[in-house]
């Protein structure tokens, strides 16, 4: 039974509907919806995974970890102190931050900040320009040649890990007369993100970085994740994985899914 | 032009300058100035000449950039929603509105280039952007808003273009711009048919792309994790309020021009009316966003919120945020409501009031974040410098400042248009009781 619709503007007998047609249109609706749907299905299979920038994905035999025992740290601050003289880092903008935390029971711990090089980082995420990247062995660099200082990154990261280069930094000669590459960041320039790159530069020699080596209290473990074993700057090795088990190893900020490279062993009440 | 008495009166900005116009013109010319000097100063210097810091390391600069963007909508509502649903009534203001759009777009999408550390390494946004940074999305979205807008104003411009041209109006220049930007236009009707349809499909295109930037713009803060960022309402939330902002905006520009230029006639009480009740209803949902978007965040109460709402409701930005909701919030309604929407002079301060209300929202959604402590013990503090007052300001006074001299140069109403509204005149009915601004 054709029924006539009144359209305002329209012809009237562009609305006429009857139940064949109906079906018809209805049988041609949901096979149309059907393939949109497995299409997007099959394109974003396709496109996400190839939007995704491989220099995210490690892929080098070695994957830097460190481990910070915090029953030895003391708050010194002498890993600040050798970071920021081997880097030539300004002294208000230090790459690893010792914090003193107050916990539930009123007792203060100390509690060393380096950058937590994320496996699943942030600051890596936002970047504009791909200026800071995951090399093959897992550490998050900086290339100071392409950031364009619009401080994203500082603003995404949920640690606070990042500084800025907010005027001319000053250097000595020697650091002058360095080449600048993202595995040794000096000597920069303003404008530019900085933080620490977890000694890349010394881990491809073989070195532990200068916070482990100039730690007195042997608290700053590193080593490579592949090889299931951390070093001190004692000279200290420890089974990374069993350690972590045992000893009640946890990340800062675990819950929100950045999966840093930092673990640290709870301090002893 | 069937009414020659109308025409002139529309042209006589174009045709004849006075004293007046230049005793406004050098005060805003000299704020502007001395932004740009600000800016010199901090290119040669370094950012650390402002007031930010690693902590807040966003400041007035971002907030005045999404505060402009959100005046850009201004617009968009009148001149495409408006013109999309046939609201008959916009046909005067809608050339005012989307001035307003492109002028704002121009103004604001300057603040993250004036924000950047190395602005001389711009251009590796170009060669090397990252389609999976917000950034990214950031800067096509603007750029693709700007082009529309600025299509969307020039289309309407050229049959007043063309008539302008025949009329002789201004020096040889002048006439020989207006002569190129009319594009040998004559009235025939396959062109009028061909405008219409341009101006048709640029009002539907050009909103689902207003709406697209400032959602972008809210996502450069939802998408990252802090505390007071992280949002799913951000979208919607910085939506309403640039369409908010904006039609403050264009009430404020409205309430100027018409007694300068005495548009009057054009320019009556029902538009201040329709947009005041306008701005009462979009002031209202972003009082309810508000509302949801602080209440759910106090009563889950985790230490972190927590924290950063003491801050807003008791600690260093109360006086903003209370400032905020009593003055930008609260005020603007009970205006509206008392006045019934019908004084043309407390329209006026209501859209002061909205303007600087929302002005302090965006300044209070970028830097309380970014100073609430992420890692233990490390309260960020900001307080900006004469720097960025003076760029901001500078940036105020040059939005001023361009829209006096557009007002210049071409006609503030669309002639064709509000000369083809002839019949029906009484289709609405005027509210009683006209106030004249001022």
């Amino acid at each position: 039974m054709p029924q006539e619709e009144k359209e305002g503007d329209g012809p009237a007998t562009k609305g006429t509907l009857d139940r064949r047609k109906f079906l018809k249109m209805a049988g041609i609706g949901a096979g149309a919806v059907a393939v949109l749907a497995l299409g997007s299905k099959f394109l974003a299979d396709k496109i996400v995974p190839a939007i995704q920038d491989p220099r995210l994905r490690g892929s080098s035999v070695d994957s830097w970890v460190m481990l910070i025992d915090l029953k030895k740290c003391d708050g010194c601050g002498k890993c600040t102190l050798a970071c920021q003289q081997a880097h030539y880092v300004p002294f208000n903008q230090p790459w690893i931050q010792v914090y003193t935390v107050t916990d539930d029971t009123g007792g203060t711990y100390h509690l060393p900040r380096p950058c937590f090089n994320c496996r699943n980082a942030p600051c890596v995420h936002v970047c504009p320009v791909g200026a800071t990247y995951v090399d093959p062995d897992g550490t998050v660099l900086i290339d100071h040649t392409r950031c364009i200082g619009c401080r994203y990154c500082l603003a995404a990261c949920p640690y606070n890990a990042r500084s800025f280069n907010w005027t001319e930094p000053t250097y000595p000669p020697e650091a002058l007369a360095h080449a600048y590459s993202p595995e040794e960041p000096w000597p920069t320039h303003k404008g530019v993100a900085m933080k620490c790159m977890f000694c890349a530069h010394n881990a491809r020699k073989g070195q532990l970085p200068e916070c482990a080596t100039g730690c007195p209290m042997g608290a700053i473990y590193f080593g490579n994740e592949n090889e299931d074993a951390v070093t001190n700057g004692m000279g200290e090795t420890l089974p990374f994985r069993s350690t972590l088990q045992n000893q009640g190893g946890f990340r800062w900020k675990e819950e929100l899914g950045t999966d840093p490279r930092v673990y640290y062993l709870p301090a002893r009440r | 032009m069937e009414n020659q008495a109308d025409f002139d009166r529309l042209v006589s900005p174009l045709r004849k300058t006075t004293w007046r116009f230049y005793a406004v013109l050098a005060p805003l010319a000299a704020v502007v100035a001395l932004g740009l000097y600000a800016y010199y100063v901090q290119f040669t210097t370094g950012l650390g000449v402002t007031g930010m810091n690693n902590y807040v390391s966003w400041g007035l600069y971002i907030s005045d950039f999404v505060f402009f963007i959100g005046v850009s909508h201004a617009g968009t509502l009148i001149s495409a929603i408006l013109r999309v649903s046939g609201a008959e009534w916009r046909k005067p203001i809608t050339r005012m509105a989307e001035s307003i759009t492109v002028i704002a777009i121009s103004v604001g999408a300057l603040f993250p280039l004036i924000d950047l550390g190395g602005p001389t390494r711009l251009l590796n946004l170009v060669e090397f952007g990252r389609i999976q940074s917000p950034i990214l999305w950031d800067f096509i979205s603007i750029a693709t808003y700007l082009t529309g807008s600025l299509l969307y104003l020039y289309l309407p411009l050229v049959p007043d273009l063309a008539a302008i041209r025949e009329q002789q109006v201004g020096g040889p220049i002048r006439r020989k711009l207006y002569g190129f930007l009319a594009m040998k236009w004559r009235s025939s009707p396959s062109q009028k048919r061909r405008l219409k349809r341009g101006i048709a499909i640029m009002a539907v295109l050009i909103i689902p792309i207003a709406i697209s930037v400032h959602t972008v713009v809210s996502w450069i803060f939802g998408m990252t994790l802090r505390v007071g960022w992280h949002s799913t309402i951000f979208g919607p939330y910085f939506v309403v309020g640039a369409i908010l902002s904006g039609i403050a905006t264009i009430i404020l520009a409205m309430a100027v021009f018409r007694r300068a230029y005495h548009l009057e006639r054009w320019i009556k009480p029902l538009h201040f009316r329709n947009l005041g009740l306008m701005m009462l209803a979009l002031e209202l949902i972003l009082i309810y966003f508000t509302l949801s978007e602080y209440l759910t965040a106090a009563y889950g109460s985790e230490s972190a919120d927590t924290e950063w709402l003491n801050s807003l409701a008791f600690g260093p930005y109360a006086y903003m945020f209370w400032g905020m909701v009593a003055g930008g919030f609260l005020a603007p309604v009970f205006i509206l409501a008392l006045t019934r929407v019908k004084s043309i002079a407390w329209l006026v301060v209501a859209a002061v009031c909205v303007n600087v209300g929302m002005w302090f929202e965006r300044l209070l959604i970028v830097v309380p974040a970014m100073a609430t402590p992420q890692m233990p013990v490390s309260w960020g503090t900001y307080t900006p410098t004469w720097v960025e007052w003076s760029i901001t300001a500078g940036a105020i006074a040059g939005f001023a400042l361009l829209y006096a001299v557009f007002s210049k140069l071409f006609p503030l109403v669309s002639i064709w248009e509000v000369s083809e509204e002839a019949p029906a005149p009484e289709a609405v009915p005027e509210p009683v009781g006209e106030e004249v601004a001022q």
